[in-house]
């Protein structure tokens, strides 16, 4: 099969760990050559479409394909029954059909492919399909999916309850001298990447087929998709495609499996491209919440227990909802020691889009919850909202509500007293409601907030959680040079210079080609939970102290401490002992390594009590706003952020990671919700779905503090996801300090800040 | 239909055009330019932004048979091959560029802006840029981008 496909990236980076050299994709970033999944072009390539149920809940009664296989230019209409293999799909559950077969579970669940010769020939023939349904009341009510008698199953097979996490910590029936009660309410946020699913599937003349994708984990994608076609991984090929962001959108399949089967069917290459619509429709989302929190204190504001029920709704299919349920549990009240806790998280199917990974996995939505208590706490007992924090901050040495250990720095008091600490904000830019209000600000009035949260780096609870890195050193042109090789997706996060960084201050060598990200090579897990510059970063530095140790052996009976740098060893006196080239020859090292985090265990299933976590990472926000009262509109004046992140191992793209979560956290607080009438999306697009533009966000200061975890590579802790926790509930504070109104839900709306 | 235009200097003619086709579409699909991208199709992001005319347009808005005859300039024709507009370096320095998928839009619409407003203020760069999403960076060092590339631009030929 010939095809011309082009990713991938081979460039050079300079500057080790530490430093911030440019990203070595960025060249072609800027000038528009990079290509991302949906640029990929084949010649006689086929365009696939797809026909999605537009009820929550139905039964199938009639299907017709022929008016579609009609239609001149169309190759292919396939139902659940072309699945050769496993008809189902999924992260931890395999629940998911890859094309619904009697029944639909939610609005937008795939149902017949289509592949045809133009896009505009396979959405015509997708209309053509003749189908009806018997159309049910879908389950919509995550509080009523829960009770048997208050809703039906919307698996036949398994109860509504897909997770229960409990934990129990020391005195359950405590009492306090101040008691502050809250409900809490969090809307379903979307990942909203710029670049739509997509990507190219092609067959191959082994009877396999090769997939160019944007995805954050080639091999589960690989996995699951051999299952469903029934070959064997060997013959499933994945190769990362350029991502336009990801965010937890891309952990599960989309259009993967389809794409694969069209590809077989016809012999011809498959590619499938989502539009904005269809992506809404196409990856799960942020899990929306209900939270119901009682906070005891002593009069001091020393906190003496925490008693919380929260509710996930994990829509059709469980996707990643488990883990999503025990963060929220594990998480759920912040960054304190409490000595009793009760809580109690649950995950549920409905007929609601199916919800899992999105940045933040389930912490966001308690953070939300825990700091609106601890605002509200800090009311009832006169206290400054800071200061009840730091009188209950986590430290080193604490345990958490699960029983373990909090090792290596804990910094929660220092990060909010550094935010605390700065000077206030200035003077804002433009009014609420932009250049176009009225306002002369009259009806504006300024607030101030404060939020922090934690968040796990890495899987949890026991998962055997390892990536793999192949490193190769050689002469290239009489000079040392690296190719690395992982199957690491470069999401946008910047992983592919890190990486780089890491082969130059272990090998001191300049030349370091990072090898498209593909399948050829062992997992690399996930580019989610904050993981993979722990992870990946870890392979890799692991493979190249084998390289290292491997070369040093040729240095016959020198010993003691010799470090690679500049291309030459030296000794512990920086003098040069000898040449890395010449030492190295025509014989190339080369090493793979599997590496692994420490283990993790998992929770008690009464009592929620173990070792279920790998690290814990903080940040604090401090939001300014101004708000006008009248109107009900906010502008955020500015957002001062800190963040411990262990190491910056490349500081740059740190504050990236710092400054593009925050915007996420302030999305949800004051736009970013999937409005849902009775299972139904009412606004799949960027015209109804907000997201923030630069108009919205305000000027951010962030700190970063680097204070060593002695567990992992260099010291580093996971960065991506804390600053999308706290930067909600520090908006929605300081909406509250200027308003005086209750806001217990999110996202904000005019019409709570007005009370109409 | 037949669509012919001037693309980036160059005349180009696309063959088969649907009616219901995008010039983002003939540009992307049939001209070999995947440079301008399509995250909405729907005029709400600002990823596929081009020149048309010399007027900065969200491609996917313009139907093909509007662009006959005109002249269109894409990222890709911003500065000789192999070389970089001083805004593209602004951004690659900067760190403006995450996953990339808004930044040959932006860039866009960066150039045009530098053109209208040297020296932009930093509300001028918000109102500017208001119609392009980036879902990544929290936009900080986007406007550290255009501010770096109006300090260094003024001299140099766009
Ligand atoms: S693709 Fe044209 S504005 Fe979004
Ligand atoms: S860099 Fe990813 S959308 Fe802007």
């Amino acid at each position: 099969m010939s095809a011309t496909v082009h990713v991938g990236l081979a460039a050079t980076v300079t500057g080790g760990v530490g430093a911030s050299p440019l990203r070595p994709d960025g060249r072609l970033k800027v000038t528009g050559e990079f290509a991302f999944s949906s640029d990929l072009w084949a010649d006689d390539m086929l365009w696939g479409a797809t026909l999605r149920s537009p009820h929550p809940r139905a039964r199938i009664t009639e299907l017709d394909l022929g008016p579609a296989l009609r239609i001149p230019g169309v190759y292919a209409v396939l139902t659940h029954e072309d699945v050769p293999g496993r008809r189902l799909y999924g992260l931890e559950h395999v629940d998911q059909p890859v094309l619904a077969a009697d029944e639909v579970r939610y609005q937008g669940e795939p149902i017949v492919v289509v592949a045809a010769d133009h896009p505009e020939t396979a959405r015509r023939a997708v209309k053509a399909i003749g189908i009806a349904y018997d159309v049910l009341d879908p389950v919509t009510d995550p509080e009523a999916a829960l009770h048997a008698d208050r809703a039906p199953r919307v698996h036949a097979d398994r109860p509504n309850l897909l997770r229960h996490v409990p934990i129990r910590r020391g005195d359950p029936h405590a009492a306090a001298a101040v008691v502050v009660t809250g409900e809490y309410e969090v809307g379903m946020q979307d990942q909203a990447f710029l670049g739509p699913e997509s990507g190219l599937a092609v067959p191959a003349d082994d009877g396999g087929v090769d997939l160019y994708i944007a995805t954050q984990w080639l091999h589960v994608d690989q996995q699951q998709v051999a299952a469903c076609l029934d070959l064997p991984a060997d013959k499933v090929r994945l190769t990362l495609a350029g991502v336009g962001g990801a965010f937890g959108a891309r952990e599960d399949l989309s259009m993967q499996v389809h794409a694969c089967l069209l590809a077989l069917r016809t012999g011809r290459p498959v590619k499938m491209v989502y539009g904005r619509e269809e992506s809404f429709f196409g990856h799960v989302h942020r899990h929306p919440a209900r939270l119901r929190y009682e906070h005891g204190a002593d009069a001091d504001g020393r906190l003496v227990y925490v008693k919380a029920r929260i509710l996930l709704d994990g829509g059709a299919y469980a996707s990643s909802s488990g883990a999503v349920v025990a963060n929220a549990a594990t998480l759920g009240i912040g960054p304190y020691d409490v000595p009793n806790v009760v809580m109690d998280a649950y995950g549920l199917y409905t007929n609601n889009p199916p919800c899992g990974a999105m940045r933040g996995f389930g912490a966001v939505q308690a953070c939300f919850a825990y700091e609106s208590q601890m605002d509200k706490l800090a009311a009832a007992l006169g206290l400054d909202p800071v200061e009840v924090r730091v009188r209950n901050a986590l430290h080193t040495g604490d345990r958490m509500p699960t029983g373990q250990l909090v090792e290596g720095p804990a910094p929660v008091a220092e990060l909010l007293r550094l935010v605390q600490s700065k000077p206030p904000a200035g003077a804002a830019d433009f009014p609420p409601g932009g250049t176009a209000n009225t306002t002369r600000g009259e009806g504006v009035v300024r607030g101030v907030g404060y939020g922090i949260g934690i968040k796990n780096v890495c899987f949890s609870e026991g998962f055997d959680d390892y990536a793999t890195a192949r490193v190769r050193l050689e002469l290239i042109g009489g000079r040392p040079a690296v190719l690395v090789h992982t199957a690491a997706a470069e999401v946008g996060q910047g992983l592919v210079t890190v990486q780089a960084q890491i082969v130059r201050t272990e090998l001191g060598v300049d030349q370091v080609t990072i090898a498209p990200a593909d399948t050829a090579v062992g997992s690399a897990g996930s580019s989610s939970a904050s993981r993979q510059t722990y992870m990946t970063g870890g392979a890799v530095r692991a493979a190249c102290q084998a390289i290292r140790t491997r070369l040093l052996d040729r240095l016959d009976g020198l010993a003691g401490e010799l470090r690679l740098v500049d291309g030459q060893v030296r000794d512990a006196d920086g003098g040069t002992v000898a040449d890395v080239a010449e030492l190295l020859g025509d014989e190339a090292i080369e090493e793979t390594v599997q590496w692994r985090h420490r283990p993790t265990h998992p929770l008690d299933p009464e009592t929620g009590q173990g070792d279920a976590h790998v690290q814990y990472a903080f940040a604090a926000h401090r939001a300014t706003v101004d708000v006008d009262t009248e109107l009900g509109l906010v502008k955020v004046v500015e957002i001062v952020t800190a963040q411990d992140v262990g190491k910056a191992v490349n500081p740059a793209a740190v504050t990236g990671q710092i400054h593009g979560g925050t915007a996420q956290g302030l999305g949800l607080a004051l736009m970013e919700e999937i409005q849902l009438v009775d299972g139904k999306v009412r606004n799949p697009s960027f015209t109804d779905y907000l997201l923030p533009t630069i108009m919205d966000m305000p000027p951010m200061t962030v700190d970063v503090l680097e204070l060593a975890d002695p567990h992992s590579p260099y010291g580093l802790r996971g960065v991506g996801e804390p600053p999308t926790i706290s930067s909600t509930p520090a908006v929605v504070a300081a909406i509250r300090a200027a308003t005086g109104a209750a806001l217990t839900r999110v996202p904000v709306r005019p019409e709570h800040i007005v009370g109409v | 239909m037949r669509v012919t235009c001037t693309v980036n200097g160059t005349t180009r003619t696309a063959d088969d055009v649907w009616p219901g086709e995008s010039l983002l579409y003939v540009l992307r699909e049939r001209l070999g330019l995947p440079g301008s991208k399509n995250a909405c199709e729907q005029g709400e992001c600002g990823s596929c932004t081009v020149y048309l005319d010399g007027t900065a347009v969200c491609a996917c808005l313009v139907a093909a048979g509007q662009a006959a005859g005109r002249d269109v300039r894409t990222v890709e024709g911003l500065a000789p091959e192999g070389e970089l507009d001083p805004v593209q370096r602004a951004f690659l320095q900067t760190g403006a560029v995450q996953c990339g998928f808004c930044t040959p839009g932006l860039i866009v619409s960066v150039h045009d802006l530098l053109a209208r407003v040297p020296k932009p203020t930093d509300p001028q760069i918000r109102e500017a840029l208001a119609g392009n999403l980036c879902r990544c960076t929290g936009y900080e060092k986007i406007m550290d981008a255009v501010r770096l590339a109006a300090s260094s631009a003024g001299t140099e030929t766009r």
